[in-house]
């Protein structure tokens, strides 16, 4: 039997040893980690508005030569003193949507049309719920969206992830027939409401939480871009 | 606690028969199948191979090498605080597993998401620390290791074989069931992609396993 203080010495020994361990495998991997987690973002943007490529180089490429970063005030206004990459959408969303500072993608088709791409975020049934959504250059008709997800349940709330649910949302209209805005609404597909069509998708069985928080979601994060796209409309 | 039983039959302490210990998980004390542990990260990260393998191949590092790395501290851990050690070694090995994942391998380490941090909780290899390592030499105890790693990465790999090719249509992300079958009224079984197919299929395992294995009946 070991007496008590081998067994402490021991204890804080190991510790401090695989801490050194951790430490150096972190420090070392993190760049690796970084740019991973960048190019994923880019990947991301790009599937919202119906681009699809894995390769690094491509996806580096493509969003180098088409998607124009900005990062915009509630006013609508182009701040020049911002970065995209300086915003932290989950202190924004966390503020009053008059205060946001509002990160845009904007993208340019090999055609001359453009697509604005407006990062996305909110919470599902365990975590947080991210994604970008496209809209096209009448700024109301949707080209496409993209949702991800830290930890919903696989199966359920998880689909929001999956192709069949993001592909609803291409061709779907922010404002309804009136000029009203109302947002894309995920919502059972028997519920009764009144919301046109091309107003609503449909929800996931089963995954009634994050629907919601998808629902959620689109209308708080768009909503504060329309004094931008009324602007640009005017022009 | 079968485990411990059917391991004093077959594995006397200190034997040199050193391909029984990597050969005996593969199939007579297979650690999922016949000991039942680790069905939860069978379940879940079964509906591709691609995540199978990966997955499979992040359990043998860990369960081989903190097999070794326990074994060859063996004789100096306070036994009062063997657990813990243990788990220390496991947690180490399992955060770089994840952080090289998460560095090279981005989106397999999105699809595998919190299984690979749940290795450290997965019973095969605690259970292996406590039952092998601790008591054998380093190269034995890391080919018991190995052994078990390989064992659960055979069911999770068959598993997902099935579980892709019949709930996608693709193995490796190869199409494999041909277009001409969808264009004849062949639907991919949504069921398959659920998590309880995966446990529906290691039954079956089982059932084939025992009926071809007597061994294994008459252990339970």
């Amino acid at each position: 039997m070991h007496n008590n203080r081998y067994t402490f010495l021991y204890a804080i020994g190991i510790s401090i040893v695989t801490a050194i361990i951790l430490v150096l495998t972190s420090e070392n991997l993190k760049p690796l980690q970084e740019a991973n987690v960048a190019l994923d973002n880019k990947k991301n943007i790009l599937k919202s508005v119906l681009v699809n490529s894995e390769e690094r180089e491509v996806v580096e490429s493509q969003y180098n030569s088409s998607v124009e970063e900005m990062v915009l005030n509630s006013a609508g206004e182009i701040q020049e003193n911002l970065n995209v990459d300086d915003v932290d959408m989950k202190k924004e969303v966390a503020k009053e949507p008059s205060e946001r500072n509002l990160p845009l993608y904007v993208y340019t088709a090999e055609d001359g049309n453009k697509s604005y791409v407006i990062p996305l975020r909110g919470v599902g049934l365990w975590g947080p719920i991210w994604g970008y959504i496209s809209v096209k250059d009448d700024f109301n008709t949707v080209k496409g969206a993209f949702f991800d997800h830290k930890g919903e349940t696989p199966g359920l709330g998880a689909e929001i992830a999956e192709t069949p649910f993001q592909q609803q949302f291409e061709g779907k209209m922010i404002y309804n027939d009136e000029g009203e805005f109302v947002s894309v609404n995920v919502m059972k597909a028997t519920q009764k409401a009144d919301i046109d069509s091309e107003n609503r998708v449909d929800a996931i069985s089963g995954g009634t939480i994050t629907s919601n928080g998808v629902d959620e979601m689109i209308a708080n994060c768009v909503k504060p871009y329309l004094t931008y796209f009324e602007k640009l409309k005017s022009n | 606690m079968a485990e411990v039983v059917e391991k004093e039959k077959k594995e006397p302490l200190f034997s040199k028969k050193n391909l029984q210990v990597i050969k005996d998980p593969l199939d007579d004390n297979n650690p999922v199948t016949v000991q039942v542990l680790g069905i939860c990260s069978a379940l879940a990260v079964t509906v591709q191979v691609k995540p199978a393998l990966i997955m499979s191949l992040g359990v043998i590092f860990v369960s081989a090498f903190s097999n070794l790395i326990v074994s060859m501290l063996r004789k100096s851990i306070p036994t009062r605080v063997r657990i813990i050690v243990q788990l220390i070694v496991v947690a180490t090995l399992v955060t770089i597993v994840d952080q090289v994942l998460k560095a090279y391998m981005f989106d397999v380490s999105k699809k595998l998401s919190v299984f690979v941090g749940l290795i450290i909780t997965n019973c095969i290899i605690m259970g292996r620390l406590e039952a092998f390592a601790l008591g054998q030499k380093p190269w034995p105890a890391f080919l018991d290791g190995v052994g078990n790693g390989i064992g659960y990465g055979i069911i999770l790999v068959a598993v997902a074989f099935f579980r892709e090719l019949f709930g996608a249509g693709s193995v490796l992300g190869f199409k494999v069931i041909p277009q001409w079958f969808y264009d004849h009224g062949y639907v991919n079984n949504g069921l398959m992609v659920l998590p309880p197919a995966a446990l529906f299929l290691i039954g079956i395992y089982i059932w084939v396993q025992r009926s071809r294995n007597q061994k294994l009946v008459n252990v339970s």
